[in-house]
């Protein structure tokens, strides 16, 4: 007899026209690891809200049975009571109070309505031990990098007695080291009686420490692949979730590498928040026409600073430095003037600074280019429609109309609006920073391609990504940043995960 | 049925409250027997409500910026009529010279608002509201707490004068027929052009018969409200003006890079700046524009008053911010139409007058406007979560 923690039989789940689950079966096992994949819209998110309660009992068909015994939640407050806890993509943390506040907001360590803040600080302590988190208690939680924050949010959970932890998409923004921190806590957990359910995209993790691996597609179950039994791999997994083999995860390019187009010389600049720490010292980089250059580092390195302070300055204080184009020199004092000098800029953080989410699809790839569909005052609202629907096909995204809010839309069609966006402002260099971050398998294929396109035009593609085989695969050209400076330089040939990684654990011990 | 209800779906909220206006005027026909539309009661509908719409307009741009409002309108108000009333009656200039000067009063002080706000990074609410105090009290320096008055017609001729009739009927006023038919013609050649021009795009078009049906009703509307206005004094002055505005603010939100601009960072500030909107100047000159508009509804105002009171514009940011939203703007930006705020002003407006006319008191009138601003924007609110 299994000691299933968790069943959930013939879940259906409709929305007004859309079936998002169909009939899906999904067993945990207690104390095990169990990763849930499947491409973006397959389905995870809301058998997690039917399970957590979001979704109410009597939304849904099916049954959920808890710990041998059928659950009906009304809402997330039931599940939480019987020892469930989910920890979304985005955190559910309040920027502005501290730790300890955090951890116990909603379960407060109050007696008689007035809370015992010695006793809360103390239990926080205590919690800090178990996932090997240092920190004051006392620090605010907007003090913190991701990694710790998805910490406390695990501590705010084990805090409630939780059984089966939830946690969608938990590395998505951290980097290597924190992942690897993460993932180990998730294995000491299980050793602790604690059942975890992790949503991922990044499957190398999910072979690590998963002990069984249910895929999901189109709303259906499609198999559960066990260890020990089944083969786990990479491919195998994405077998599994695209409904086919995706031999070559990176597009195929003929490499035609030109002269050095775009340079960036001797550059530095200050923390705005902090004008004396210099958060970018003496850089020097070059971007051949035709070229996918890559910048790898951890986070923190400095990647995303150095990115925005070269796109007209929108980021940084006192920034110094040459900018060359064509052997031109180049001043980019704002936004509008790097725009208009070919050197854009795609955002990592699509949502809030990329794309203007209730806004339509034309609207939002014509926004940088106004300029070019404008005649006698006017913007054309009819060009710009035949503007949006010529980027729609050549890229592929996937909407009903262009006039679609761009909100409406996953994450890989987003994307292709912000690539549409600068692809019609006709840029020389793109700066891409995490082109494919929260995508899918199968749209980062799409992506890829359309980046090999641009380079292909003798465009300069400058990318940022800390997926190590996304680097790997897409760049001719490496550069490795590390605590604001460019710290090793490598062609494609010499580069592997090894190699750069120990270049930036060199780089650490000079410093100190 | 299905193209209605897909025409409606696109802009609910707009549909509704223009639905909720033409309920409220045939309400109020019925109640009032008759009296609402009368002839001289548009007229002075149209008058007495010009300066909201006037700021309506101008707030509009306000609320699209993410939902910032500008309280130091109604002490503009007061400002630049207090300012004009002593250049005219005491000082004696030319009225024209001090319109002028209102007006570049009012944008000057729109400009030091829009300083503040966009370049200093102090917010819209805690800057304007200084400006509710800074130029309530000027106002009542200068004119050291007593009225001026009265000021001559020529003045007042935006606010409650009529364009001359060229005819020498008497019952009927030839202009304002003629206006209406032009005004027709217009909207006729307009739509005509906009359809070729979607054809010559290939795009989809609504079919013959509804076309001709829109253009019609509209057509019918436009003559039997000039046709109406013509058996009493004609086209008042300061309707050409309000029509005036609203055509160049709607162009200007609705068709130029810098009405674009405007709800591009409404929607999201951030993603606007890294498009390259340089965001600051749309805020600065979001609130010039807000100063300048408030400058004209000062002289509209003060016109029909025929006096400049340290009290007048009291409380008129509060009219013109819920005219805003009962005409569909979204409390945090992005979202919203010149015309919308327009309904939204009128309704109050007719809400107004025709309470007037009941006999219903003050104090209730205000009761109740509170009660129909909660009411649109809860009923917003809901068809929204609803959507969802």
């Amino acid at each position: 007899m299994i000691d299933y923690i968790l069943e959930m039989k013939d879940i259906t789940k409709t929305f007004p026209g859309v079936k998002a689950l169909s009939e899906v079966n999904f067993k945990v096992k207690r104390d095990h690891i169990h990763a849930l994949v499947g491409e973006n819209g397959a389905g995870k998110s809301t058998l997690m809200k039917v399970l957590s309660g979001i979704y109410a009992h009597g939304s849904y068909e099916g049954d959920i049975i808890f710990e041998g015994e059928v659950c009906k939640f009304s809402d997330i407050k039931a599940s939480e009571a019987k020892g469930i806890a989910i920890i979304h993509q985005e955190l559910a943390l309040i920027p502005t109070l501290s730790i300890a506040e955090n951890v116990f907001l909603g379960n407060e360590q109050a007696k008689n309505g007035i809370i015992d803040w010695d006793k809360t600080k103390l239990k926080t302590i205590e919690m800090f031990k178990k996932v090997e988190l240092h920190e004051n208690p006392n620090t605010l939680v907007k003090d913190i990098g991701m990694g710790k924050q998805q910490l406390v949010e695990i501590i705010k959970a084990l805090s409630k007695d939780v059984k089966l932890l939830i946690l969608d998409e938990p590395t998505a923004a951290l980097n290597e080291h924190d992942s690897e921190h993460l993932l180990d806590l998730l294995v000491d957990l299980k050793n602790h009686g604690i059942t975890s359910i992790i949503i991922s995209h990044k499957l190398n993790e999910v072979t690590a420490v998963a002990d069984e691996i249910t895929i999901i597609r189109d709303g259906m179950t499609i198999e559960t692949l066990v260890k020990g039994q089944d083969e786990i791999t990479e491919q195998r997994i994405i077998k599994g979730m695209v409904g086919r083999e995706l031999t070559n995860r990176f597009p195929k390019r003929e490499h035609t590498i030109g002269e050095v187009f775009f340079e960036v010389k001797e550059w530095n600049a200050f923390d705005p928040l902090n004008n004396s720490k210099q958060t970018l010292k003496n850089i020097d980089i070059k971007l051949r026409r035709g070229e996918v250059v890559g910048i790898s580092g951890l986070m923190g390195a400095g990647r995303t600073e150095l990115a925005m302070s070269i796109f007209g300055k929108a980021y940084g204080h006192n920034i110094s430095g040459r900018l060359l184009k064509n052997g031109q020199e180049l001043s980019l004092k704002n936004i509008p003037e790097a725009i208009r000098n070919g050197v854009v800029y795609a955002t990592e953080d699509r949502k809030h600074a990329g794309l203007i989410l209730n806004d339509d699809v034309k609207r939002n790839i014509s926004l940088a280019s106004l300029k070019k569909l404008e005649k006698n005052l006017v913007v054309d609202a009819n060009k710009e429609i035949v503007v949006a629907e010529e980027y729609r096909t050549k890229l592929n995204i996937k909407t009903p109309n262009i006039l679609q809010k761009v909100g409406n839309l996953s994450g890989g069609n987003q994307q292709k609006v912000v690539f549409s966006k600068w692809i019609y402002a006709d840029p020389d260099v793109l700066i891409l920073d995490e082109p494919t971050r929260g995508i899918d398998v199968g749209a980062k294929y799409e992506i890829y391609t359309i980046i090999n396109e641009l380079a292909g035009q003798g465009k300069c593609v400058l990318m940022i990504s800390s997926e190590l085989p996304e680097i790997l695969g897409m760049c001719d050209r490496i550069y490795i940043m590390n605590e604001g400076r460019i710290v090793g330089e490598m062609t494609s040939e010499e580069a592997c995960q090894e190699s750069i990684m120990h270049c930036i654990m060199e780089s650490n011990k000079e410093v100190s | 049925m299905k193209r209605v209800s897909k025409l409606f779906k696109g802009n609910i909220r707009q549909y509704a409250m223009l639905i909720a206006l033409v309920f409220v005027v045939v309400l109020f026909q019925f109640l009032t027997e008759g009296i609402l539309l009368k002839p001289i009661n548009i007229s002075n509908l149209i008058q007495q409500n010009a300066y909201v719409l006037i700021l309506a307009t101008g707030m509009l741009l306000c609320i699209l910026t993410c939902g910032n409002v500008d309280l130091a309108i109604g002490s503009i108000v007061g400002l630049v009529g207090a300012i004009t009333a002593i250049m005219v009656v005491t000082w004696g200039l030319p009225v024209w010279l001090a319109i002028l000067a209102g007006l570049a009063i009012g944008l000057v002080i729109g400009a030091w608002q829009g300083f503040w706000i966009a370049y200093v990074g102090i917010p819209a609410f805690i800057t304007t509201l200084a400006g509710m105090l800074i130029f309530r009290g000027l106002t009542m320096v200068i004119l050291n707490g007593k009225s001026i008055a009265p000021l001559p017609e020529t003045y007042s001729f935006i606010s409650a004068g009529f364009l001359p009739d060229f005819s020498g009927y008497d019952h009927i006023n030839i202009l304002a027929v003629l206006l209406g038919i032009v005004g027709s013609i217009i909207f006729i050649i307009g739509e005509i052009l906009d359809r070729n021009n979607k054809k010559k795009y290939n795009f989809e078009v609504s079919s013959t018969t509804t076309f001709a049906i829109k253009i019609i009703a509209v057509c019918v509307v436009i003559n039997a409200f000039t046709y109406s206005l013509a058996l009493y004094k004609g086209i008042p002055a300061v309707l050409i003006l309000v029509i005036l505005l609203v055509i160049i603010y709607t162009f200007i939100t609705q068709k130029t890079i810098a009405g674009r601009h405007i709800y591009a960072y409404g929607g999201n500030p951030k993603a606007a700046e890294l498009s390259g909107v340089n965001t600051k100047k749309v805020l600065f000159w979001v609130y010039a524009n807000m100063g300048m508009m408030s400058g004209i509804a000062g002289i509209v105002f003060t016109g029909r008053l025929g006096s400049a009171t340290p009290k007048a514009g009291f409380g008129f940011e509060l009219d013109a911010i819920g005219a805003c939203f009962i005409g569909g703007a979204s409390t945090t930006g992005g979202i919203g139409t010149v015309v919308g705020a327009i309904i939204g002003g009128l309704l109050m407006g007719v809400l107004n007058n025709g309470m007037s006319i009941l006999g219903v008191s003050i104090d209730w009138q205000q009761a109740i406007k509170g009660f129909v601003l909660l009411f649109a924007v809860a009923f917003d609110v809901y068809s929204k979560s609803r959507s969802k």
